[in-house]
């Protein structure tokens, strides 16, 4: 998932990968950096979003080389405008979208346009939204981000409430699981979180804290 | 069925009939240790129930200091080694440096990725390059994941239990041999896809140790010759088994 705050954007993503009932990795990155300040949450399979991220951050880079005014500087990194890669993504979903399973978040700040979050579901659509969800665990907080919602929140409020509903997904979708991984994207830069399970909000007071051993 | 008209029914199941590939039902798995990674391999190719190869190799060059264990379809992953290898001896000759595990990432995956899981190759690729050390998990559609300690492969859920509970950070490289083994020995004895000897291979910086049967199970599978010893059979020694199959009596 995705959401804008007051001056940014924060991604927010569990870590299991599973192949049927096996998990193939408890503690996998699905989020994704296309260049500096434009980064994409994957979900679906992940071959193909891999490669669908591979592929746009490669079209997104040669793009900002090519019009020089990025990536003049070596250190500062190469910087594309988030609705361009958002596009490109779209294109390629749309366009493939008969061989693809990928739903995809495009989120990232650039000075044009501020933070912005873009939603490129199954088929290859594309909407700009003040927040956005996906993948399987999404069915089971779409009400909850629905109603706590609010525009123009804090960066820490920000990240907390996709704290709080990411782990309301892992309490309820056997397909999310593991730790929860933050990217919080300003003007200034880029920040990046790790909460593991221990220290995740806890589901409802039903589910009794983990010990540590 | 009446009487005219053609009747396609056998040409239909002709068409169908492939045959089945060799599939190395496997346990592969490799892990990163303080001084570079280890990768390890049974070396049982089956067919089937059949076991078509008691001593196969499993574990791939790539490049001098980059290997690659392979699981799945045997012809596949070695003929997609094969590529990348000679892919990669290619580019260094052009480049004059040597590869990174991140170039035979990448080749592997969108090889992959291309043929859409037709390329039945699930992999572990390991190696140490001028970044550091390396391993990643690579699966048939052309997924990858990097990971500190991995297994793959019919045998890989009993490696991975022996890898969560023996693995941590930094390990030495006795210690980290020693959990490589133990893992795809938990494969060999509780997985019926993989079975007979361990190979290793220890890449760190400056060496490569490729360690063929470095574990052997299988001490004699056939009588020798009567001229010799008409009653000495197979014998197989379990005694390193540790804790699990501690005691075969012989009646």
């Amino acid at each position: 998932m995705a959401v804008k705050y007051a001056d940014g954007v924060v991604l927010g993503a569990d870590s299991r990968t599973s192949t049927g009932t096996y998990v193939a990795n408890r503690a996998s990155d699905k989020i994704t950096p296309i260049c500096e300040n434009v980064w994409m949450c994957r979900s679906g399979s992940a071959a193909d979003t891999q490669n669908v991220a591979a592929y746009v951050s490669r079209l997104a880079q040669e793009h900002a080389v090519s019009v020089s005014s990025a990536g003049a500087d070596a250190d500062e990194g190469i910087k594309c405008d988030v609705k361009l890669v958002a596009n490109i993504t779209q294109k390629i979903a749309y366009q493939n979208k008969d061989r693809l399973q990928a739903g995809m978040i495009i989120a990232g700040y650039d000075r044009k346009l501020g933070p912005q979050v873009y939603g490129i579901p199954l088929g290859g659509a594309m909407m700009e939204n003040p927040f956005t969800v996906g993948g399987s665990g999404s069915a089971y907080i779409y009400g909850w981000c629905d109603d706590t919602f609010r525009e123009n929140m804090s960066k820490e409020e920000a990240q907390a409430w996709v704290k709080r509903a990411i782990s309301l997904a892992i309490a309820r979708d056997a397909s999310s699981g593991g730790v929860i991984r933050l990217v919080t994207i300003d003007a200034t830069g880029v920040s990046r979180q790790m909460i593991q399970p221990i220290e995740q909000p806890l589901c409802d007071e039903e589910l009794p804290a983990v010990k540590r051993s | 069925m009446g009487d005219r008209g053609f009747n396609f029914s056998r040409k239909l199941n002709q068409s169908l009939d492939l045959g089945a590939a060799t599939k190395t039902g496997t346990t592969i798995c490799g892990v990163v240790f303080e001084a570079g990674v280890i990768l390890g391999a049974d070396t049982r190719s089956t067919n089937g129930e059949t076991v078509a190869d008691k001593d196969c190799e499993k574990i791939h060059y790539i490049a001098p200091n980059i290997y690659c264990c392979g699981a799945g379809t045997a012809a596949d992953t070695e003929s997609v080694t094969g590529l990348i290898s000679s892919n990669l001896l290619l580019h260094r000759k052009q480049t004059d440096r040597p590869s990174a595990v991140k170039s035979a990432l990448t080749l592997l995956k969108t090889t992959l990725f291309r043929h859409q899981g037709h390329i039945g190759a699930a992999l572990v690729l390991g190696g140490v390059d001028s970044d550091g050390s390396h391993l990643f998990t690579v699966y048939p559609h052309g997924s990858s994941d990097a990971l500190p300690y991995a297994a793959m492969g019919s045998g890989s859920l009993a490696a991975m239990a022996t890898l969560e509970t023996g693995y941590h950070e930094e390990m030495s490289l006795d210690a980290a041999k020693n959990l490589v083994t133990r893992a795809i020995l938990s494969g060999v004895m509780n997985d019926l896809g993989s079975g007979s000897n361990v190979d290793l291979c220890v890449i760190t910086r400056d060496s490569v140790q490729y360690l063929r049967n470095d574990t052997s199970n299988m001490h004699r599978t056939f009588r020798i010759s009567s001229k010799f010893d008409d009653r000495q059979e197979a014998v197989i020694d379990y005694s390193h088994c540790g804790t699990a199959t501690r005691v075969l009596h012989a009646n």
